[in-house]
């Protein structure tokens, strides 16, 4: 692991971003491309696994890691330590947060060869206790009352901490997922940033099908006492900005609202709705529900290998 | 038991910045409500939303934290159940859940708020304690023990509700969790009982000892107006205060040095004390007599006292 991935980070001593900070979204795309790739590598070794899900939630994942996560300083040749937190509430997805942790030197080559094998420490969903990985979800509707409770633990003891969580949109359907999204604007959590990974397929159907009354999602979240925005989900650089963009309005702690009933916007807790594609890259993928577990055969992952190298 | 425990919270939580109550819309009784003025920012209400409640628990603890999730029995894990299996248990965080009203403590709200299974449904996921104290005295030394020395995993902490007398004054034991606790010792039979029903136990000590006050004159081995004979035998009496872990050895001790054992519980027959032990009986060779006391494996459609519902539930004997 290169220097630079830990020390790039520039905060203020409030912990918030310098908003003058470049973004380099070319060196995203690449990394992505290669997140994809590693993940259809694994996919040939086990009979099923979580590709689509993972390919809907990898930009979303990677802009957390490489972009918004602090890190200690570190010794170059071990693991380095994260100083915010990261929950992959949709656990379904943890191959996205997998590649990613290899790639960071927190599990090794060899945890991911061994993934969902007997002697391996990786399943198809996270698990507390392994390196990285800070809560076991997978359970939809778990990780926001998590990080919840970690988030309000950090202001009760005056840490600068952040918590990133990722939810699906199936887990909106959980009532304890909207349990959480009051607590949390309640507790006046601006500590806590979600991101809906907004894909618009449960693992039978489009939600706008099945279950048309979800929508719209940015009202409802709005309306519940976060600040939201929406953006495209595989656009690094427009999550990055919206990121960017509340970090601006938590640094104006003290500007008055302008209804007197309405909470400051300083206070509140931050959701990403991000429009994604599920199983984005590989064009027989996107949109089709089978590929929410399936492992695609010889023929077919030479296909996906070599659209990705064009598709994103 | 209420207060004492609010008392003993309140207490601790003085001195430890650590500990935090999260409630789900229940009046924060006695020195709670004190805690909740003294450390607001340590007292959680989520309102009416008990998953939340345990998963707040669990994010806290899995920063350092040391939470006690706090309302009826049945909101405390029933409700919730999956979170307390997978946030607490799952990733072993010590996490204390205060079930109040235990049993058929709330005999005038209905069987919707009725706990009987509890202990049976604690007991089936692995990592999760189970204490359930006798009185005030207990309730002090088990919240302490989860508040100070619990490491791992969570614990259901069953308590009654108010006015529970003092059983434990004179105890043989001391309080350790995880280890049965002679409240008094005898030769023939042996009662063990958890919880406020360890008063019942007392009682029925007395009364199959014959003793003149209980059986208002009666001779040894004459039936009493309760049904019981006052046989003059020696008897002890147990506070399995911690249902899980079991204390193996030390029931398998008592099954063995007792001619007669008898458990009583208000809990429903299957997967309480009575039938753990039996699998102990079982297991040690037991050779006594056992006989196990439980509350039906009914839903009963009875409305009054809390004794009256242990009545309608078959234990007139008790009370």
């Amino acid at each position: 692991m290169k220097s630079s991935n830990c020390s790039d980070k520039s905060f203020d001593s409030n912990g918030s971003f310098d908003s003058d900070r470049s973004f380099d979204l070319e060196v995203a795309r690449r990394r992505c491309v290669d997140y994809r790739r590693r993940i259809l590598e694994i996919s040939q070794t086990v009979t099923a696994l979580h590709v689509a899900p993972a390919f809907s939630c990898l930009e979303i994942t990677d802009l957390i890691y490489h972009e918004l996560m602090r890190f200690k300083q570190t010794d170059l040749h071990n693991s380095p330590e994260l100083s915010d937190t990261f929950l992959m509430s949709k656990g379904h997805g943890c191959l996205a947060q997998y590649v990613i942790l290899e790639k960071l030197n927190i599990l090794s080559k060899q945890d991911l060869s061994l993934y969902c094998k007997p002697g391996g420490q990786l399943g198809a969903h996270p698990d507390y206790g392994v390196p990285g990985i800070e809560a076991s979800t997978g359970s939809l509707g778990h990780g926001l009352g998590i990080a919840v409770g970690m988030a309000y633990a950090d202001k009760l003891m005056r840490s600068d901490r952040k918590t990133y969580v990722v939810l699906s949109d199936g887990e909106l359907q959980e009532g304890s997922t909207w349990e959480a999204i009051m607590m949390a604007a309640n507790l006046n959590l601006n500590n806590l940033i979600a991101f809906l990974d907004l894909n618009d397929f449960g693992g039978l159907a489009r939600m706008s099908e099945g279950h048309p009354a979800f929508y719209p999602v940015v009202e409802k979240l709005e309306s519940f006492g976060w600040e939201v925005a929406e953006v495209d989900g595989h656009n690094s650089q427009a999550m990055f900005e919206a990121v960017v963009n509340f970090e601006a309005g938590l640094n104006r702690k003290n500007e008055p609202s302008t209804k007197s009933s309405a909470k400051n916007s300083a206070e509140k807790p931050f959701f990403i709705v991000c429009n994604t594609i599920k199983g984005k890259g590989v064009s027989y993928m996107e949109h089709v529900p089978i590929w929410h577990y399936r492992s695609p055969n010889p023929t077919e992952y030479k296909q996906a290998l070599n659209e990705l190298e064009t598709s994103l | 038991m209420r207060n004492t425990f609010a008392d003993t919270f309140y207490e601790l939580g003085k001195e430890d910045p650590r500990l935090a109550v999260v409630v789900a819309d229940i009046s924060p009784a006695g020195s709670i409500a004190k805690f909740r003025e003294d450390y607001p920012e340590r007292f959680i209400n989520t309102g009416v939303a008990e998953q939340i409640m345990i998963g707040i628990c669990a994010g806290m603890a899995l920063r350092g934290m040391r939470p006690f999730a706090y309302t009826i029995a049945t909101f405390t894990l029933y409700r919730p159940f999956e979170f307390v299996r997978n946030d607490l248990a799952y990733q072993g965080l010590p996490v204390t859940i205060v079930g109040i009203g235990g049993g058929v403590t709330y005999s005038t709200l209905g069987g919707t708020h009725h706990a009987m299974e509890d202990i049976a449904i604690a007991s089936a996921i692995p990592n999760m304690k189970v204490i359930a104290p006798c009185d005030p005295l207990e309730v002090k030394l088990a919240t302490t023990w989860c508040a100070k020395e619990n490491n791992s995993g969570p614990v259901y902490l069953r308590l009654g509700k108010a006015g529970e007398p003092i059983l434990t004054g004179e105890a043989i034991d001391p309080f350790q969790v995880g280890k049965i606790r002679y409240i008094k010792r005898g030769t023939d039979t042996c009662i063990i009982s958890y919880g406020p029903t360890v008063q019942k136990a007392l009682e029925l000590a007395s009364r199959l000892e014959g003793k003149k006050s209980e059986v208002e004159g009666k001779a040894n081995g004459e039936v009493d107006d309760k049904g019981t004979k006052g046989t003059g035998e020696s008897v002890s009496v147990i506070s399995c205060h911690t249902t899980k872990p079991l204390d193996v050895e030390g029931v398998a001790k008592a099954l063995h040095s007792h001619k007669r054992v008898i458990v009583l519980e208000e809990h429903v027959p299957h997967g309480g004390l009575g039938s753990r032990i039996k699998e102990v009986a079982w297991d040690c060779k037991a050779e006594c007599e056992l006989q196990t006391f439980s509350l039906r494996d009914e839903f009963i459609h009875v409305y009054g006292s809390h004794e009256e519902l242990l009545g309608a539930h078959g234990f007139d004997f008790l009370i």
